[in-house]
């Protein structure tokens, strides 16, 4: 028996793994995280700022240590066993991926750095192709700024025009208003699946319904979206779908875009250099298939195998657990936050997943967050680099706690407790 | 551990609830904003300077509890100063609030701003205990764009 064959798989699945739809045990699931086990301030940490980013389970922290410790080497070219074994983890990764999002095919999954470079990257390779002067690109009033800035710096280049659909005081976005923006000047459409900033679910269903009628191109930013909900995007037949693998339990730094392979295959590419390639000459280059055409240069590959263990563990857990154990946590939070005096909820949509933004009286936000801290709760306030949405509801700033699978309702309760401590602070 | 009482004395929480000299200052020949992007916080410093001393000096604007008593305090402490000592008193609050006045005691002027002395546990809200001093800085030197503390 060769080295190879005695090696082990990858430890990246939950030592026990569960059976979808068997009871979601809380208290099982953050023995999985070993940074939820300390203290700060000298208050056990309540970490509820997860939209911004998320903890990592022993297994994404062992898959990154394993490949560095036994598996590193350059992919796609070396002919040695090292090299192999990297390609087949890297690679492996992609497939996880791609049934993770049920994509047709490995090769429309495509790693970047995360959600921002994958919106960029269509911007710069499907919209400098496709909009031209006078068009118009269409997005949401509820936008993060990376869905924002990528399409500013293309409109201003050709000279087209940045159109944004309004939303409701509750934080949902006006269907109608909507479709009225839309047109035959329409060359794109890039919506937010959840709002960062406020936690609403966007009905991208229906809105890919109505924008694939005039023949545009769909992009969805599901950086929020993909802890929290099951994404298939072939059902949702969206064209481009992006997401950060940091939020989602897997390291920072590698990201996900899925693009329909008709539309990447006549996109021009992205970035130049290695890997890109099937073959240079100084007359011309020819480029690589897909998906590595969009992937020059040595790419993140421990990020990536990394973001492939997340996906397992996520699996391992189900979806459909973790979306429930999460919607239970999120109405009890909103239940107990918003019974407190004082306080006003930023974005009360129906549908809403993993957000909880809230205002306490005349308090800043950032006074809040360090009277929080000091509780060893942390969560995230200001802008939330939705600077739009704040501008929509008048504020600078709110104060925000957002949820991921390992929180519990007593950590609700200590934010419950710990805004009481900011309401005496203040009294 | 730090004390939130330390950062949230009760002088403080008063002065950012009821802000001094906070309005807009009709005879001002010189003003200047501060803005943290980070939160948010955006004030405007009004100056009326004769020759070299601030003959009133008032502000505007909002952002948290430390940074709108910081700048109201201000206001207090300058009014009637000259720019030589107001910039003294600055550089004084600035080594207050950043700890370094505990290891050289340089505080002789900054009278009641002593109270920003627990902001040095918190590192983070340095900004917001500055963000008018820096638009008052501006607003002497005669600059008009936005200061920012970012």
């Amino acid at each position: 028996m060769t080295t190879a064959a005695k090696r082990l798989p990858r430890t990246s699945r939950p030592p026990d793994v569960w059976d979808v739809g068997a009871e979601f045990d809380v208290q099982r699931v953050r023995h999985d995280f070993p940074i939820l086990r300390q203290r700060v301030h000298d208050r056990t940490l309540v970490y509820l700022d997860n939209a911004a980013t998320s903890q990592k389970p022993q297994v994404v922290i062992d898959a990154i240590r394993q490949y560095y410790e036994r598996d590193n080497a350059n992919i796609h070219r070396g002919v040695h066993f090292l090299s192999e074994h990297a390609t087949e983890e890297y690679e492996g990764a992609r497939k996880n991926v791609q049934s993770f999002l049920s994509a047709a095919d490995a090769s429309e999954i495509i790693f970047v750095r995360g959600a921002t470079e994958g919106i960029n990257l269509v911007a710069q390779t499907y919209g400098r192709t496709n909009v031209h002067a006078g068009d118009e690109v269409l997005i949401t009033a509820m936008e993060h700024h990376s869905n924002i800035v990528p399409w500013q710096i293309l409109c201003e280049e050709k000279g087209a025009r940045l159109r944004v659909a309004p939303i409701s005081d509750s934080g949902e976005l006006l269907l109608e208003d909507f479709e009225h923006l839309l047109g035959p000047r329409t060359k794109i459409v890039a919506v937010t699946h959840v709002s960062n900033a406020l936690g609403t679910i966007t009905p991208v269903q229906r809105i890919i319904e109505m924008v694939h009628r005039g023949n545009i191109p769909v992009l969805v930013d599901g950086a929020q979206a993909v802890p929290h909900l099951k994404v298939d995007v072939q059902a949702l037949d969206c064209d481009f779908y992006v997401f950060s693998g940091h939020k989602v339990y897997g390291p920072t730094g590698i990201g996900v875009l899925y693009g329909k392979s008709a539309l990447l295959d006549a996109m021009p590419p992205y970035q130049g250099g290695g890997d890109m390639i099937s073959s240079v000459t100084f007359e011309k280059t020819i480029y690589n298939k897909l998906p590595y055409k969009f992937e020059a240069g040595t790419p993140h590959v421990a990020g990536a195998i990394g973001l492939g263990a997340a996906i397992e563990y996520v699996n391992g857990l189900g979806m459909d657990n973790i979306a429930a154990h999460e919607h239970e946590l999120l109405a009890y939070a909103t239940e107990t936050v918003s019974a407190i005096p004082g306080i006003r909820l930023i974005g009360t949509a129906k549908e809403k997943a993993g957000v909880l933004s809230f205002l306490l009286d005349s308090i800043h936000p950032h006074d809040i967050g360090t009277i929080l801290d000091q509780e060893g709760i942390a969560i995230r306030t200001g802008h939330h680099c939705a600077q739009p949405v704040m501008q929509r509801f008048g504020i600078a700033a709110t104060a925000r706690a957002s949820f991921a699978l390992y929180n519990t309702r007593e950590e609700v309760d200590a934010l419950v407790e710990g805004i009481q401590k900011v309401r005496e602070v203040f009294a | 551990m730090p004390d939130l009482r330390e950062l949230y004395q009760e002088v403080i929480l008063e002065h950012s609830k009821a802000p001094r000299n906070y309005r807009e200052l009709a005879t001002a020949n010189h003003r200047a904003e501060g803005y943290n992007p980070l939160c948010g916080d955006h004030f405007t410093v009004y100056l009326d300077l004769e020759g070299d001393s601030i003959r009133d000096i008032s502000f505007q604007g909002s952002g948290c509890a430390i940074s709108k008593a910081s700048a109201s305090m201000m206001t207090q402490s300058l009014k009637g100063k000259t720019r030589v000592e107001a910039d003294r008193v600055f550089a004084q609050f600035h080594e207050l609030v950043t700890g370094q006045s505990l290891t050289n005691g340089n505080q002789a002027e900054l009278g009641k701003l002593a109270v920003f002395s627990g902001v040095s546990a918190f590192p983070v809200r340095v900004k917001c205990a500055t963000l008018a001093w820096h638009a008052l800085h501006a607003a002497m030197q005669g600059k008009q764009e936005t200061v920012s503390t970012e």
